[in-house]
């Protein structure tokens, strides 16, 4: 399989700290990658990085065939690449149903003096209905973010990227803070786009639900890798044992 | 005059440009979310533009263009520091600028220095005629918001205003978004500006300082920040209330501020949520 992300060499530096060190891998075109590794391996910031939150010091990022690392990150979304954030962070001023309508109208708002001429919301909405149903969650549909349970934001942060039709899925704990139902219920839903086509990054602690959907795993430590390969070999491995689980 | 008296067209004439002037703070800090207290000085680069045009001989309707036109170029250059700082500190820019602007004229023997620009040209349209004038611009300004607000970039603007970094998550060019409302603002405050040198004929310095900045951000807080009818209703309100009670202008800016403290204390939303909430408390339902 091609790989859709490339990443070579990426070093992310706060002050003398090494958040991302040297860090290397490949995402192949339809994959569930999982990233793991313990609290401050620099999961987040790798997140944070391939969108452009944080500037890396240095290394080449590649995502399909274009070289990303100096674009802004509204360019990199434009290109493809969606993140859900591991804090929820709906608009609030906006019901469920208009929070995905707005992700769903990115051609509406490029260029911006065309965005003054553009006024239907319709189509959008549509669109917004359907993602709302296939996560659920269409009974909210015209609820507002701050009546919303966590279980149901969860859901509708999943929705916002969805409609961006992302073609790498960046998801940065979508299962904190769930019971295991619930849980395992995303879980399914994200396996579900893994089989409609999409390639997704996961980063997440829920080890068993990692283990259960993801095809491939990468774990980190201190901003290096440390392992990479089939799930169960890799959580066999002695020092993914000692960093990760303290065993 | 068709029953109006000289003093109720220059009451409605000053009220006129202040909605003007008022919604052009309402477009950057309510719509877009950037905070700006130095707005006086674009409602001044107006002002003397359009006031040194004509007295040079420029007709008043392209003098007015055009000082809407240098009011937004500066406000593109201030809006690019709200690419690089933002909240407190694009607060603190941007009254910097408002103080710069006061500076810069004072000591410019062009503009008038401390002395200002006296026997600013009469446009010739008689004082019902100037109104009418004005009259149109505020209600095209009024038109303007009330569509934008609607449209996509209304609907951007409201998400930048609310979380500008998940906005650039979803694809939003924000410092595109943030610098076209600040020419459309600015813009906006520059022919307002022009419009004020025309009806007052004399303009100086201190007309478009601090005070004056605080002065229409108060009503917009106190109208509700990005509502149109709230800030239209407060720049009314605010306007007259010093011309019906004299007394009052002594003290203007206490009654600004006791406004501006109850409002934030009792309806962070001014008066359009005031407004919004009647129905809820008639029903029973409590503030």
């Amino acid at each position: 399989m091609s790989a859709v992300l490339s990443v070579n060499g990426l070093v992310v530096r706060f002050g003398g700290v090494h958040a991302v060190d040297d860090l290397s891998f490949e995402v192949r075109r339809n994959e569930l990658l999982g990233l793991i590794g313990p609290n401050g391996a620099g999961k987040t910031t790798l997140m944070r990085a391939l969108t452009g939150s944080v500037l890396p010091l240095s290394g080449r990022l590649t995502f399909r065939g274009v070289e990303i690392r100096t674009l802004p990150t509204h360019q990199r979304i434009r290109l493809g690449i969606g993140l859900s954030q591991q804090i929820v962070k709906p608009f609030p001023n906006l019901t469920a149903i208009d929070n995905v309508g707005f992700s769903a109208g990115g051609s509406n708002t490029q260029p911006v003096w065309k965005s003054l001429l553009r006024l239907s919301r319709v189509r959008e909405r549509e669109k917004a209905r359907l993602l709302l149903q296939r996560l659920g969650i269409d009974e909210f549909a015209d609820a507002m973010p701050g009546e919303l349970p966590l279980g149901v934001l969860k859901r509708l942060e999943l929705a916002r990227v969805l409609a961006l039709e992302p073609e790498l899925l960046l998801l940065d704990e979508p299962l904190a803070g769930l019971n295991h139902i619930e849980a395992a219920r995303i879980a399914d839903i994200i396996s579900g786009l893994v089989a409609d086509g999409l390639t997704i990054i996961l980063i997440e602690h829920n080890l068993g639900e990692v283990l259960r959907i993801c095809s491939r795993m990468i774990v980190l430590d201190n901003g290096k890798k440390i392992a990479e390969g089939d799930p169960q070999a890799v959580m066999a491995d002695q020092a993914v044992r000692a960093a990760y689980l303290g065993t | 005059m068709f029953g109006f008296d000289a003093y109720t067209i220059s009451l409605a004439t000053t009220v006129g440009i202040s909605i003007a002037f008022a919604l052009s703070l309402n477009l950057i800090t309510g719509f877009c979310g950037q905070i700006s207290l130095g707005h006086a000085a674009f409602y001044g680069i107006g002002a003397y533009s359009a006031a040194l045009l004509t007295k040079g001989g420029f007709p008043f309707f392209p003098a007015l263009l055009v000082a809407g036109v240098m009011a937004a170029a500066v406000g593109i250059v201030v809006g690019l520091a709200s690419l690089r700082v933002r909240h407190d500190f694009l607060a603190i820019t941007t009254m910097g600028v408002g103080f710069l602007f006061v500076g810069i004229v004072r000591q410019q023997e062009f503009l008038g220095g401390e002395m200002g620009i006296s026997a600013i040209p009469d446009p010739g349209f008689g004082k019902l005629g100037y109104l009418g004038v004005v009259a149109g611009f505020a209600l095209l300004v009024i038109a303007f918001t009330i569509y934008l607000k609607r449209s996509w970039m209304g609907y951007t603007f409201d998400t930048i205003a609310s979380d500008e970094d998940t906005s650039r998550l979803l694809g939003i060019d924000t410092a595109r978004y943030k610098l076209t409302a600040f020419a459309m603002g600015t813009g906006i405050a520059g022919v307002a500006g022009g419009l004020y040198a025309h009806n007052v004929r004399f303009i100086a310095a201190d007309s478009f300082g601090f005070i004056e900045s605080i002065t229409v951000l108060s009503m917009v807080v106190i109208g509700g920040i990005g509502s149109v009818t709230g800030v239209v209703a407060a720049a009314i309100l605010l306007s007259m209330l010093p011309q019906w009670f004299q007394f009052i202008d002594n003290y203007k800016l206490l009654l600004y501020g006791g406004l501006l403290f109850a409002v934030m204390r009792f309806s962070p939303n001014g008066l359009a949520g005031m407004f919004q909430l009647l129905p809820k408390v008639r029903r029973g339902g409590g503030l």
